[in-house]
Order: structure tokens, then sequence, then C-alpha cells
């Protein structure tokens, strides 16, 4: 398949049902830290952009929110992709992209280089959307605060050794921060800068 | 018989365009993300007039989808001109199934009440909120209460409940009373009556406000701590009827002064008419209602 047939398919089979549907898994997501939610089962977004990290891209992402991608998916296909089915600007600047994608396998830049909004304007931050190879059997994290009853244990794949210290200092200056979603093939679970986050028995 | 071709053009689904959807759900999002804080949106213009629920109507059209059950509420009455329009509205441009049962319902869009039947799991409640911001009538610029939101400056809140003390002996404020969401952003609650304040903490349900003509969206998720501000020597406290409801005998809800004739007649009735109609079907009456015909028998 050419680059150019590859960009152009792969959207909602019905955009506005498809969109309804992904927001409504993501949103549920965002309400319920550490619940997984399944997304995107009718787009194929070209590899290596994940199916829920795509859809993700298709539902909130338009000409109003500009997109950082990670090297792996700076690629021509991908670029060609967002912008054909979304509209949204890629940036190569980190600290202005309202989106960042990364793939699988991939190191997590320093979050800083991302947008966090303003003591007034909190909600000016980037939401991260990151690939991992499950999101399942990885080391055991506490989550607790809103929307978690209790607490709940979440056990990502694939996240950087240093992720907790990294997430402390992301929720530091609260209520400023970044707020992440991961995802692993058609599924995603949400981790907004609300979740507190430690090590098990720690 | 038409075909696509001669098909006069329909509303996009949930009657909103593609991309204020998109808008509305990213600050949907934000709002979860960080609770009790009023995002700004850019509100649309919307087939009815401001005050009518427009910022409800905006954030149930970006939520809702072709599964839902949605149920609409104006100061707890299925049957009243706000609710009836509204549900009109999404069946029309949603096609969506609609319900007058609380626990039926997915998506409930709510004028000033919180139903009485406790919220579930995967219910989302969606409040039409007049003015969001709770510090407005004490401060009355935007650039200032933002700040004073920024700097956790709350104090102006406290002088104000304390004057109603100093003035009344209690404090006199009945509805929308402000509430500390998770230890941060203090919030409006819209003008609930402050009986429903509790049922906002730690609720099962998510709950959403939008506030159409202030363009705002704020958020409160599931199991999320909602405190009413209150002093140690004055506590909140929420109102008490000394009668149970008129017509289904219920306590412990909240009720409504009905006017029964010009002699000084009146009575109390639930509020929430779908949680009364349910009780008296069940074959509870009060002193003036009437008993179910089947239970009687």
């Amino acid at each position: 398949m050419s680059l150019h047939t590859e960009a152009l398919e792969g959207g909602f089979a019905s955009p506005v049902l498809g969109a309804q549907a992904t927001f409504r898994a993501l949103m549920d997501a965002m309400a319920r830290p550490g619940t997984t939610r399944t997304a995107g089962s009718n787009a194929a977004p070209p590899h290596p952009l994940g199916v829920a990290q795509g859809a993700v891209a298709l539902t909130l992402a338009d000409h109003d929110t500009p997109v950082w991608l990670s090297p792996a998916l700076a690629n021509a296909t991908t670029k060609g992709w967002i912008g054909f089915h979304t509209g949204a600007e890629i940036v190569s600047s980190s600290a202005h992209a309202r989106f960042a994608f990364l793939a699988a396998g991939e190191p997590i830049p320093d979050f800083h280089g991302f947008a966090a909004g303003s003591q007034d304007y909190p909600d000016r931050s980037a939401t991260l959307v990151i690939e991992l190879p499950a999101l399942t059997g990885g080391p055991t994290f506490v989550a607790r605060g809103p929307g978690i009853k209790d607490s709940t244990q979440i056990t990502l794949q694939g996240t950087p050794a240093d992720f907790l210290r990294r997430w402390a200092a992301n929720r530091a200056f609260s209520p400023l921060g970044l707020d992440i979603v991961f995802t692993a093939g058609s599924e995603l679970m949400a981790l907004p800068r609300s979740t507190d986050l430690q090590a098990l028995g720690g | 018989m038409s075909t696509p071709e001669t098909d006069l053009a329909t509303y996009n689904f949930a009657y909103l365009d593609e991309q204020t959807k998109r808008m509305i759900r990213r600050a949907i999002l934000k709002a979860i993300a960080i609770p009790g804080y009023q995002v700004p949106f850019a509100s649309r213009e919307m087939p009815m007039p401001y005050g009518w629920g427009t910022g409800g109507v905006q954030v149930t059209a970006a939520v809702i989808g072709p599964d839902d059950t949605l149920k609409v509420i104006d100061q707890g009455a299925d049957d009243t001109t706000n609710a009836v329009s509204i549900r009109a509205f999404f069946q029309k441009v949603a096609n969506v199934a609609v319900t007058t049962k609380t626990r039926e319902a997915t998506v409930i869009q709510t004028r000033h009440r919180i139903p009485e039947e406790k919220l579930t799991e995967g219910q989302v409640l969606v409040y039409q909120v007049p003015i969001p911001e709770p510090l407005r009538f004490l401060e009355p610029r935007e650039t200032e209460t933002r700040k004073m939101h920024a700097l956790e400056e709350y104090g102006l809140m406290h002088v104000k409940l304390y004057e109603d003390i100093a003035r009344n002996g209690h404090i006199a404020t009945t509805y929308a009373y402000p509430v500390k969401v998770e230890g941060r952003y203090v919030m409006d609650p819209s003008p609930i009556p402050k009986f429903d304040n509790p049922k906002m903490h730690m609720s099962e349900a998510l709950q959403l406000f939008g506030a159409g003509r202030e363009k705002r969206i704020y958020a409160i998720p599931p199991h999320t701590k909602v405190v009413s501000l209150d002093f140690e020597d004055h506590p909140f406290e929420v109102q008490k009827f000394a009668k149970p409801c008129a017509l289904c005998g219920a306590h412990g809800v909240y009720l409504d002064e009905v006017i029964l004739d010009d002699k000084g007649g009146r009575m109390f009735v639930c509020s929430d008419t779908d949680f009364c109609e349910e009780r008296r079907e069940a074959g509870h009456v009060g002193e003036l209602g009437v008993a179910n015909k089947e239970a009687a028998e």
C-alpha cells in the first residue's frame, strides 16, 4: 500500500458514533482511574500507532489542539493520518502540544517538557497518550484519589523504572500537571493528575 | 417514499456539530482530572434561551450515545416544562430512550435537585448551572475570583457564612451551599437545596456541571470528597421537615410546599416525583394521599 492511501484509510467507520463511544470509554476511564476500557474497535490507525491511541486522536484532536509525536511516530504516514483525519497541527515543540502520542517501548521524555497549565488555568495542560506492551503484568502500584473507592492496584507493563518518582513530581504542583492515558492495543486506562501512586507496601 | 437523496437534512446526532462536541469533551476530561475546578469552554447558542439549561444540554449532548437512557428532572419533577422540553429535544435529535425511573437511567440531566434514590456506578448526573462561580456575589471580577481559586483564598466565603450567623444566628444559606471538593477547590453545587449536598460526597455516579451562559464546565468524579463549608461551633446541617410527604408518607426526603386554598391550607409533598410515585404504587399513603387501588383491594 502506498504511503498516501495508508494515511487516508483507517478512520472511524462511523465518525460520529465512533467518537462518542471512544469518548465515553475515555470519560469513564478518567472518572475511575485504574479501570480498563476498550476503545476504537472500528478504527485502524497505521502502525505503530495503537488502535485505542488512534481512536483517542480521532475523538479529541482537531485544528485547535497541536499534537506532538514521539520520534517513533513522527513519520510521514502517522503525521499524514493524524493530519488528514483530525486536521490537527503536528508540532515539534512538546511545550506547545495539547496532546502527545508515544509509541510502545519508547523512553518517556521529561514531563517538564510538556505544558502543565497555569495557576489560573490548570486545565491548559497536555494529555499524554502512551502506548504500552500491556496494561497488566508489570510492577504493582497502589492508586488512591478521586474516582477510586479506597484504593486500587494497577500493574502497568513497560513504565520506566523511575515512573513513581516522576509521577510524584508531576503531582507536586497540584492542581497543575499532566494527565496520562495509557493504551495497549484497543484497551486504555487513564491516570489523571489527581491520582496518587505508591509502590505496593510502600 | 423517501430516499437519502431526497430527505431533508437532519440534525447531527445529539444536535451539536462534531467540532463543538470535541471541544466540550476535552473540557469534560480536564474537569474530571481537576475535581471542582471550572474549565472554560466555548458555549454555543442552543435552540432554547440561556437559563433553560443550555450548559447541561451541551454536556449531555457531548456525552450521550445511542445506547443511553435519559432522564431529565426539573426541581425533582419529570413532568414540568423544562424537563419535558429537554427530554423531547434529545428524543428528537438523538433518538435515545428516555425514562422517568431513576434507576433505569444512564444519563440524568437535572435542574436543582439530586434524585432521592441513591445513584449507582455507570450513571452520569448532569447539572444545569446558572452561576458556576461560588465567589461571584462576593467578588464580581472574574480576574480576581480566578486568582482567589489559584491561591486557594477562600476566606471571603467563610466571612459570608459568618455574617449569616451574626445576622440570623445560623447559616441562612439554604441552596447553592458552597462545598470544598477533595480539599482543594470551593465549588458551587448549582442551586440544589443544601439538603442534597451530602449526596454529592463519595457518590458512586460521575457528576458533571454545565453552565451555558457563563461558559464553564466542572465535575466531581465518583468517590470524591465533597465537604460543605461550616464552622466547628456551627456545623453544616440539612433542612428538616416536621411532617412526612402528604401523598406517600416518606420521611427524610426533600419536600415542596403546595398551596391548597386561600385560607392558609397547604401540604408538603415529595419534590422527587418518580420517588413519590413509586412509593404510592407500592402502597404507601400519606395523610392527604389516596390509597392505591390495587394495593387497597
